[in-house]
């Protein structure tokens, strides 16, 4: 490109102010509240600070103001682990479906659609007021586990799609002709060319149900998740308390992203070596 | 494909898409039929009963205060797309026409969409020490000498309730606009240079037009999460403002199940045709297929 030769200009410098304050914007609050929540046993909920402790995430496992956080933090690990597993499974095969015509591909890409537009209560409400009407109890991991599929899976689905947009089918078609059973050409062929991007779809799986609110919280029954304790949390708690889950559930958020992000880079740095070399 | 199809059964797509169908059925479609049903049920706020009724539809559409949280909704809506297409669009752009190099500009981007996969209520908790009483925001002010009383209007206002759209949910924008904005090719930016067009020519007459399916899905997005939120609505204005789904969780927690349904009913329609409004304007289907 020829504009790369260029000095760079006063609308460079601009425009990097511009993104950088909204970078600043988008993480600043938070990075706040990470420091906040080792305010020191009298601090309160803003600046200053009153000395550097870690009592606060002490209080959030000893203390029983906050309700049942640790069995909300186990069920919400537990759905996110579940959602991450069949949101990966479900997706790669639908994605894998949907290279070919079939009938009713168009009407589900709507209702896969339909699910990310529609709001989370609202939905909640049609599950829980159908499970009702079924006479099926509402449960974590029955009805919520339902309500988190249908915000992870359609997520999925588009992510399976932006993946197989760059896959090449004639290795599939290689592999038949060498005699692979169709088991074998997903087991040996597509799963592990299709690997990194499978990650991705587990990343969103898992964030997206750890994270879940809006549709929780009329599908999970009388049990939790941590989200709906967080928010219930917001107009109740008004220590640093607050803070501290905060400060928890981003760091495994944090956590999880980053493991996902490394887990590519490998394969990828591995796949360009294994190029070189051949 | 007809390479394939020659090859593997015609029952295949069925049954690898048959678990994605059969939950999104079971998930999403029938329950959005039980509220549409439930919404001409009759209910005497203990039990409802499966009799036909237009009752809750009257009852919300005569309803002076179903008008007035539209509007509220709506100029929520209204304010944080302008303010997300215009933060959306000039982050994309540096990204695209100004950051050069590849890694950088993967990186820079991925930064932006890191917090999508984090928690929505703790980033909507931690604008609280920025914005209250004796927050961040009117400690910096007052030590600069630019105000000598805490502003009251930061934290439990509509300011604190449209920042706080702004900040979960620019970055829904940033990524189609991205998206699109990476796909035009530089050499038409090059002719249109070459043709004596000024910088900001370009930008209205290429860039800004080549950039509408993006900022269209992203439209599409932040107008259904704004008017699809209850929560940061009632916790970031202390419980002063209202919008159509936080009245909809009132009705909910009141049990009155009928009521919250024909309001959602009503929700789904007016959210309905705004998102094909948006698709009048662009058609993301023909766009999306270039």
């Amino acid at each position: 490109m020829t504009q790369s030769t260029g000095r760079r200009g006063a609308g460079f410098w601009l425009l990097a102010a511009f993104f950088a304050l909204f970078v600043i914007f988008l993480y600043g609050p938070m990075l706040v509240i990470f420091i906040l929540s080792f305010q020191g046993p009298t601090g309160g909920l803003t600046f200053p600070l009153r000395g550097v402790s870690t009592h606060w995430f002490g209080d959030l496992w000893s203390s029983t103001r906050y309700g049942d956080l640790g069995g909300a933090f186990r069920r919400s690990l537990m759905l996110g682990a579940m959602s991450l597993l069949i949101t990966a499974a479900v997706c790669l095969f639908a994605g894998l479906a949907f290279r070919r015509r079939f009938w009713g591909a168009g009407p589900l890409f709507y209702l896969a659609i339909t699910s990310l537009v529609v709001p989370g209560i609202l939905l909640g409400l049609g599950i829980s007021q159908l499970f009702q009407l079924m006479g099926f109890r509402l449960q974590w991991w029955l009805s919520g586990l339902g309500a988190h599929l249908s915000w992870t899976l359609p997520f999925g689905l588009l992510i399976m799609f932006a993946v197989l947009n760059r896959f090449d089918g004639s290795w599939e078609e290689a592999a038949r002709d060498a005699g692979a059973s169709p088991w074998q050409v997903l087991r040996l062929v597509t799963v592990p060319i299709l690997f990194p991007g499978l990650i991705a779809v587990a990343l969103f799986g898992f964030t997206l149900s750890y994270d879940e609110m809006p549709r929780s919280l009329l599908t999970v029954g009388g049990r939790n998740t941590l989200p709906i304790e967080i928010s219930n949390m917001t107009t109740n708690v008004t220590t640093p308390a607050l803070y501290a889950i905060g400060t928890v559930t981003s760091v495994i958020s944090f956590t999880v992203i980053a493991a996902a992000f490394v887990a590519i880079a490998i394969i990828q740095k591995r796949r360009a070596r294994a190029k070189r070399g051949a | 494909m007809s390479r394939s199809s020659g090859r593997t059964p015609v029952l295949t797509p069925y049954l690898q898409v048959a678990p994605l169908a059969l939950i999104m059925l079971a998930m999403v479609g029938i329950p959005i039929v039980t509220v549409v049903l439930l919404s001409f049920w009759q209910s005497d706020g203990i039990a409802i009963y499966p009799e036909f009724t237009w009752d809750n539809y009257r009852l919300v559409l005569t309803s002076p205060v179903t008008l007035t949280l539209f509007l509220a909704t709506l100029k929520y809506a209204a304010i944080t797309l302008v303010a997300t297409v215009l933060i959306g669009f000039t982050c994309s752009y540096f990204l695209v026409f100004h950051v050069r190099n590849l890694k950088w500009q993967i990186g820079l981007f991925l930064l932006c969409t890191i917090p999508f996969w984090t928690s929505n209520v703790i980033r909507m908790v931690s604008w609280i020490p920025f914005l209250g009483r004796e927050g961040v925001f009117n400690q910096a002010l007052m030590a600069a000498g630019l105000i000598d009383r805490p502003l009251d209007i930061l934290l439990y206002s509509d300011f604190a309730v449209v920042l706080t759209y702004i900040h979960l949910f620019t970055l829904f924008m940033i990524v189609p606009v991205f998206n699109s904005m990476a796909k035009i090719n530089p050499s038409l930016i090059e002719a249109a240079r070459d043709a004596g067009a000024s910088g900001w020519q370009i930008l209205w007459t290429v860039i800004v037009p080549l950039s509408r399916t993006g900022i269209a899905l992203g439209s599409i997005f932040v107008v259904t999460l704004v008017m699809g939120d209850f929560f940061v609505v009632r916790v970031m204005s202390g419980g002063q403002s209202a919008s159509v789904v936080s009245a909809m969780k009132n009705q909910i927690d009141q049990l009155f199940y009928p009521e919250a349904s024909a309001m959602a009913v009503l929700l789904i329609v007016v959210v309905l045709m705004m998102v094909s409004a948006i698709l009048r304007i662009v058609d993301i289907r023909s766009e999306l297929a270039r």
